[in-house]
C-alpha cells in the first residue's frame, strides 16, 4: 500500500508525535487504563498507521468482492445486489403455535424461516419419553412425526421461502420430513432452498445435543452431503457453527479456529467416503456469532473468509470458486444480553448486527431484548427484526461493499486473527484433527479457560457491563414475558397415541426393520429414513433403532 | 463443618446443553476452597440425588436454562425427602423467570441465582448456609 520510504517517514513522525504530543498530554493527564483490549482480551495499540501494514498487498490480501481470497465478501455486488436474508430463529410449543409465529414473521417482512426444535426432538426422544418430561415444546417446537411437520409448514409454500433448521444429531430425520412435506405440496426437491445445521462436532464441544458417538455421526452427516448433491442442489447441507462455541465463552480467535477446524474434519470425512471436493464443498455454509466489539467482529468475519478460502484452495485443492467461499449466517450474541435493564439489550443487538453486516453476512438473526429472561415475546421479536431493517434501509452501510477495508486497525486485526486462528488449527492438526482434539478435551478446556477469565474480569470490574457492574438501577419485575402453553405436552402425547393407532403399523415396522439392517452396512441411510418418516414412523422410534446400532456418546468432563 | 471442606455437587438438570454458567460456578467454588463435583449434562432428578448421597455433599447447585425447572425442581425436592437427605442445601441458577422463583423457594430451594449474578454472592451464600 505504501512504499518503504513513506513507511519510514511515517514511522519517524509517529515517534515524534509520541515524544511530543503524547508526552505533553501525559503530563496533564494519563490514559483511562493501563492496558486497552478488545472484547476478546487482545491488546490494542493507541493508534494504527501504515506502519502496521508494511507487508500489506491489496491483491493478495483483499482483492475484489467475489474474488479469492474473498476478504471483501463472497459476491461481486454484495448488498447492492441483494440484502442479507433476515431470518429470526423461532419455534415454541406446538406445531400450530409455531406455524402462526412463522406466518406473523413473514407478514412483518422477514425473508426466511428458521426453525427451533424443542430439546426432546433435538436429542431424539418422542414427547412421551421419560427424559422429555417438562421439556416438551419449551425451547422450540415439538416434532414427533411427519404429522407435526405438515402442520408446522401448513400454508407456507416451500418453493417460495428458504428454511433453516437447527437440528444436528437427528438432522437426517428432520430433513426427510421436510422433503416429505415438500412432496405433498407438489414442490420438487431441486427447488428447495435452506440449510440444515447438521454440525455434530460443535455439539460435543459446546451445545450438548449429541446422541451417537463421533464415527457414526460423521457418517450420517456425509450421507446428507451425498444425498443433497444428487437431489437438492440448492440446499446447504451443513452449517458449521462457531456461534455456540463463542457462546460457551470462546474468544473471537478461538471461534474462527475451532469452527474451521471442524470444517476441515467434515471435508476430510466426505473425501474419505469418496466424494469429490467440488461436488459437496459449494453447499457447505457457516454460522458465526456477532459479539459486542464491533471492529474486532468485523475483522473476525473477514479473517474467517480469507482463511477458509486458503484452506480449501491450498489444503484440499478445490477448484470450483464456490468451494472456496465461506458463506455464513450470523446471530447476535445471546451471552451478552442482560436480565438487568433489558431495554439496554436493544442497543447491544444493534451494534452486533451492524458488525455482522459490515462483516458481510449472508443472513442474520437479531436477538430479542428479553431473552435473558425467557423466550422472546412477539413485541420484542418485532423490535429485533426492525433493528435489521433500520440497518438495511437507513444506516447507509449497505450502499458500498466492505466499507471498513483499508482501515489500518481493521486490516491489522484481520491479519492477527487469521494468523492466530491458523496457529490453533495447526495445534489441532498435531492432536490428530478436531474429533481427536475434542475427545482429549483440548478444545473444551481452551473455551472454559476463556469463559472463566471473562467472568473474573467482570467481577473484578476490569470489564464493564452496563447495568451489571456499573450504572445499576433498582430492577422492576419484567412484564409480558412469553409463557409456553402448559397444555402442549398433554396434546403432544395425545397426538402420538392417535398416530400409533391410525398409521399402517405393519408398514412402519417393516421400514424400521429395514433401517436397522441398513444402519449396519455402509449404505446411504437417507432413502430408508425417508421411507420411515413417510410411513409416520416417529423420530424417537428411528433414533432408538439407530441408538441400538450405533451406541450413545458419553461426554468426558474436565473442569 | 469446622476445618472440613464444603462439598458441592453442580448438576445440569434436564436436557439443555448450556453449561458455561455451571462450569464457571463450579470453578469459582473450587477456587474458594470447596470440594466440587460436576455431573455433566442431561441429569435426571434421580441421578442427581443418587450422586449427591454417594458423594455426601452439603450443597446441590442445579443449572437449567430450558424452562423445565417447574417440573424438575419439585421432583428433585421430593426425592431428597424420600431419601431423608433434606438437610442438603439446594440452590438453582439459569434462565428462571422472577415469577417462578417464589414457588421454587416455597418447595425448599434455598436460593435462585439468575443471569448477572456475581460468583462471590454464591460463595458467600453457601458459606453462610453451611456452617
Amino acid at each position: 500500500m505504501f512504499n518503504e520510504e513513506e513507511i519510514k517517514n511515517i514511522k519517524k513522525s509517529r515517534e515524534e508525535w509520541g515524544n511530543n504530543a503524547i508526552k505533553n498530554t501525559f503530563e496533564r493527564f494519563s490514559e483511562r487504563k493501563d492496558k486497552f483490549v478488545t472484547g476478546s482480551g487482545k491488546e490494542v495499540a493507541r493508534l494504527y498507521t501504515p506502519d502496521n501494514l508494511k507487508e500489506f498487498d491489496y491483491n493478495r490480501d483483499l482483492n475484489f468482492p467475489g474474488e479469492f481470497p474473498y476478504t471483501r465478501g463472497v459476491q461481486p455486488t454484495m448488498y447492492r445486489g441483494r440484502l442479507w436474508t433476515m431470518r429470526q430463529y423461532a419455534g415454541f410449543g406446538s406445531a400450530e403455535e409455531s406455524n402462526k409465529r412463522y406466518k406473523y414473521l413473514l407478514e412483518q417482512g422477514q425473508t426466511g424461516l428458521s426453525v427451533a426444535f424443542d430439546l426432546p426432538t433435538q436429542i431424539g426422544y418422542d414427547s412421551d419419553h421419560s427424559m422429555a418430561l417438562g421439556e416438551v415444546g419449551k425451547v422450540g417446537v415439538a416434532v414427533d412425526s411427519l404429522k407435526d411437520m405438515e402442520m408446522l409448514f401448513d400454508g407456507i409454500p416451500l418453493d417460495k421461502v428458504s428454511t433453516s433448521m437447527t437440528i444436528n444429531a437427528p438432522a437426517n430425520i428432520l430433513l426427510a420430513m421436510y422433503i416429505a412435506v415438500a412432496e405433498k405440496q407438489g414442490v420438487s426437491l431441486n427447488k428447495l432452498k435452506g440449510t440444515i445445521q447438521n454440525d455434530i462436532l460443535k455439539e460435543y464441544i459446546a451445545r450438548g445435543t449429541y446422541i451417537f458417538p463421533p464415527s457414526p455421526s460423521m457418517r450420517l452427516i456425509t450421507d446428507i452431503f451425498e444425498f443433497c448433491f444428487k437431489e437438492m442442489p440448492q440446499w446447504n447441507t451443513i452449517s458449521i457453527s462457531g456461534y455456540h462455541i463463542r457462546e460457551a465463552g470462546a474468544t473471537a480467535v478461538q471461534e474462527v479456529a475451532f469452527t474451521l477446524a471442524d470444517g476441515i474434519a467434515y471435508v476430510e470425512a466426505a473425501i474419505k467416503i469418496g466424494l469429490n471436493i467440488d461436488d459437496f464443498a459449494p453447499r457447505i455454509s457457516f454460522f458465526f456469532n456477532a459479539h459486542n466489539d464491533l471492529l474486532e467482529e468485523v475483522a473476525k468475519f473477514r479473517a474467517a473468509r480469507r482463511l477458509w478460502a486458503k484452506i480449501m484452495k491450498e489444503r484440499f485443492r478445490a477448484k470450483n470458486k464456490k468451494s472456496l467461499m465461506l458463506r455464513f449466517h450470523t446471530q447476535t450474541a445471546g451471552c451478552t444480553l442482560t436480565a438487568q435493564q433489558p431495554d439496554n439489550n436493544i442497543m447491544r443487538v444493534t451494534i452486533q448486527a451492524l458488525a455482522a453486516v459490515l462483516g458481510g453476512t449472508q443472513s442474520l438473526h437479531t436477538n430479542s431484548k428479553d431473552e435473558a429472561l425467557a423466550l422472546p415475546a412477539e413485541d420484542s421479536v418485532r423490535i429485533a427484526l426492525r433493528t435489521q431493517q433500520v440497518i438495511a434501509y437507513e444506516s447507509g452501510v449497505t450502499e458500498t461493499i466492505d466499507p471498513l477495508a483499508g482501515s489500518y486497525y481493521v486490516e491489522t486485526l484481520t491479519n492477527e486473527i487469521e494468523k492466530q486462528a491458523l496457529e490453533y488449527i495447526e495445534k489441532i492438526d498435531k492432536l490428530g484433527g478436531a474429533p481427536q482434539a475434542i475427545e482429549k478435551g483440548f478444545i473444551q478446556q481452551e473455551i472454559q479457560n476463556s469463559a472463566y477469565q471473562y467472568q473474573k474480569e467482570i467481577e473484578e470490574g476490569k470489564r464493564v457491563v452496563v447495568g451489571i457492574n456499573k450504572f445499576r438501577t433498582k430492577e422492576e419485575i419484567p412484564k409480558g414475558l412469553l409463557k409456553v402453553n402448559p397444555e402442549v405436552e398433554r396434546c403432544q402425547l395425545e397426538k402420538l397415541r392417535e398416530l400409533k393407532k391410525t398409521r399402517d403399523n405393519q408398514k412402519a415396522k417393516a421400514n424400521l426393520d429395514a433401517l436397522e439392517r441398513a444402519a449396519q452396512t455402509e449404505t446411504n441411510l437417507m432413502p430408508i429414513i425417508l421411507d420411515c418418516v413417510k410411513s409416520y414412523v416417529t423420530l424417537g422410534e428411528i433414533c432408538n433403532v439407530l441408538r441400538s446400532v450405533f451406541g450413545e456418546y458419553k461426554e468426558s468432563v474436565k473442569l | 463443618m469446622k476445618g472440613e471442606k464444603i462439598r458441592v455437587l453442580i448438576a445440569k438438570l434436564g436436557l439443555d446443553g448450556h453449561d458455561r454458567g455451571a462450569k464457571i460456578v463450579a470453578r469459582a467454588l473450587r477456587d474458594a476452597g470447596m470440594e466440587v463435583i460436576y455431573t455433566g449434562l442431561r441429569q435426571t432428578p434421580e441421578q442427581i440425588v443418587e450422586t449427591a448421597i454417594q458423594e455426601d455433599v452439603n450443597v446441590i447447585g442445579l443449572s437449567i436454562l430450558s424452562g423445565a425447572h417447574t417440573h424438575l425442581f419439585p421432583r428433585l425436592m421430593e426425592l431428597l425427602k424420600e431419601n431423608k437427605v433434606e438437610d442438603i442445601v439446594v440452590i438453582g441458577g439459569g434462565v428462571i423467570p422472577e415469577e417462578d422463583i417464589y414457588g421454587l423457594k416455597k418447595i425448599g430451594i434455598a436460593e435462585v441465582f439468575t443471569p448477572g449474578t456475581n460468583t462471590r454472592d454464591i460463595i458467600e451464600f453457601i458459606k453462610k448456609k453451611v456452617k
